[in-house]
């Protein structure tokens, strides 16, 4: 009797460790699946041009991306100019001074919800307020709304960065008699810094892959932009528009800029996280 | 309530019919008692007691939470410092504080001392060199850091670190030095190196420290104030208070017959 439940116990444990293996293999193999087939095929559409020739028309030799290139990281950078500080700000006041205040809950409840907003629908909102009113796409268009993108992100992450700062921290800098401001600059900000800098450039990371607000705001152009003022390449829609096409060519181009999207956001991923490392290590 | 030979001592707080109030919830009961210039005044009691509660008056260090609030008086050389007018600044500037955790900035050990250097003066970078050494001498920590002054606070260990926060408190050179607990975290050689430092403080500060241990309190304190449920049972000479208490429940404490 005591034997036979120890037997069904062992089975039981055997169980439920294969399965839970095999359902992590299975993560597994599909994450590495798409990373090999976008690395193999899009290294084969990725050279010299890639980088610096703009797109030709399909059935011509050569031609790159540089436009959408160029266009994806200065949106980027810019959605990053906006959403980080207001970001950074919002999360000090939510972790600070909005930790209990109706105002505060409000600020802590939209945010929450703009994260699981689906980014079409920010796209689509950005169309309406921007576009639809100025006539025209334009790369300050999808740069804004890949800032509303991350603002969110931002806003938690600093306030949740923030209040892991204990208490006592806070109380010993003030102690010391600085005003507040101080104490939030040089003692708060300086002990969550890494968790901030990893939350910024994971939000950055995020938007940097994003296709749906950027069809309706920046959608995209074949030229070199002379201004952020007007419809702007970028590397997710001309992945869309390519692999839907039905040219050879430019499916390979497609390839390519999902290569260099998936590169890109590794890339920084990984570099945070080494500076990180390094930084703790002293 | 009045430490006894206090009539040839200089009175550095004097504490008038001190009330405090977490939100609805009443924390302190009249609480009345002077502070003796360049003493060790120690507060003991069961936890609770209100014994830190009644120190984080004496730097207006409740302000920070909503709903906290302290009545009475608090006459720190006859000026009340709970009224508003009094600048919180100004105050925490006289009135410094060590806290029970070490609370080393993430920054630097220079750093750290300079921080609040910074804050109260404008100092020529030798002027700054200067007197971060000199602080960190006086908190009897110059010998074991002054090679690694640019190292991190937190490297340190927990004795240093709270000898650190002590260095950075008396650098900006306040009157009254506040513990609550400073020991509780550290082992018994930390300890013994933080009372001697506070023996050595009390020359030139006046110091009130929270305990809870009896025998701290017996080797530091030149008077010790007995707090039990908000209310001050008894205050007066070390030596009186542990010898002879008044007050049987004082001696119930510190013969750890209760508490």
């Amino acid at each position: 009797m005591f034997q036979s439940r120890v037997a069904r116990r062992q089975w039981m444990n055997q169980m439920v460790l294969i399965l839970s293996t095999g359902a992590a293999i299975l993560g597994i193999i599909m994450l590495v699946w798409i990373l090999g087939d976008v690395t193999v095929r899009g290294f084969q559409a990725v050279n010299w041009n890639f980088f610096t020739e703009l797109p030709v028309p399909p059935g011509e030799l050569g031609g790159g991306l540089a436009n959408a290139i160029v266009g994806t990281l200065l949106m980027t950078v810019f959605a990053a100019l906006i959403a980080v500080p207001v970001g950074v700000m919002a999360g000090t006041y939510l972790s600070e001074f909005g930790q209990h205040n109706l105002f505060g809950n409000l600020v802590r409840s939209l945010s929450d919800i703009l994260v699981s907003a689906p980014s079409i629908v920010v796209g689509v909102f950005v169309y309406l307020v921007m576009v639809k009113t100025t006539g025209h796409f334009s790369g300050w268009a999808g740069a804004i709304s890949l800032a509303i993108l991350m603002l969110p992100v931002v806003i938690r992450t600093t306030e949740e960065m923030l209040r892991m700062v204990p208490s006592e921290m806070r109380e010993a800098a003030l102690a010391l008699g600085a005003p507040y401001w101080k104490v939030m600059v040089y003692v708060v900000f300086r002990a969550a810094k890494d968790g901030l800098i990893t939350g910024i450039m994971l939000a950055i990371a995020r938007v940097a892959g994003e296709t749906a607000p950027l069809l309706f705001t920046a959608m995209n152009s074949p030229y070199w932009m002379e201004s952020m003022n007007e419809p702007m390449a970028n590397l997710t829609v001309t992945l869309f528009n390519y692999a839907m096409s039905p040219y050879d060519d430019w499916q390979q181009l497609a390839w390519g800029a999902a290569f260099v999207i998936t590169a890109s956001v590794l890339l920084v991923t990984i570099t945070t996280r080494l500076i990180l490392t390094g930084r703790s290590k002293h | 309530m009045n430490p006894q030979n206090k009539e040839q001592a200089e009175i550095k707080i004097a504490v008038k019919n001190l009330n405090f109030f977490y939100g609805d919830k009443q924390a302190l009961f009249d609480n009345t008692l002077d502070i003796v210039a360049n003493k060790a005044t120690a507060f003991i009691g069961p936890s609770g007691c209100g014994k830190s509660t009644h120190i984080r008056c004496y730097n207006r260090m409740f302000n920070l939470y909503k709903g906290h609030r302290g009545e009475g008086e608090i006459l720190f050389d006859g000026q009340n410092i709970l009224n508003p007018d009094v600048p919180e600044l100004e105050l925490r500037h006289r009135v410094g504080m060590i806290f029970q955790k070490p609370t080393p900035f993430p920054m630097t050990v220079y750093d750290n001392i300079a921080y609040g250097l910074k804050l109260h003066g404008n100092y020529s970078g030798s002027e700054l060199d200067g007197r971060v050494e000199k602080a960190l001498q006086d908190g009897a920590l110059w010998n074991e850091v002054k090679d690694s002054l640019h190292k991190p606070g937190t490297a340190l260990s927990g004795g240093q670190q709270q000898r650190l926060c002590i260095a950075r408190a008396i650098a900006v050179q306040p009157e009254v030095i506040l513990m609550d607990e400073p020991c509780s975290a550290l082992d018994p050689i930390a300890t013994s190196k933080i009372e001697e430092l506070i023996d050595e403080l009390k020359k030139k500060f006046t110091i009130v420290i929270v305990t809870h241990s009896m025998q701290q309190a017996a080797r530091v304190s030149d008077f010790t104030a007995y707090f039990y449920l908000g209310k001050l049972m008894e205050y007066g000479d070390t030596n009186a208070i542990f010898t002879s208490p008044q007050r049987q429940e004082t001696e119930d404490y510190i013969t750890g017959r209760f508490g």
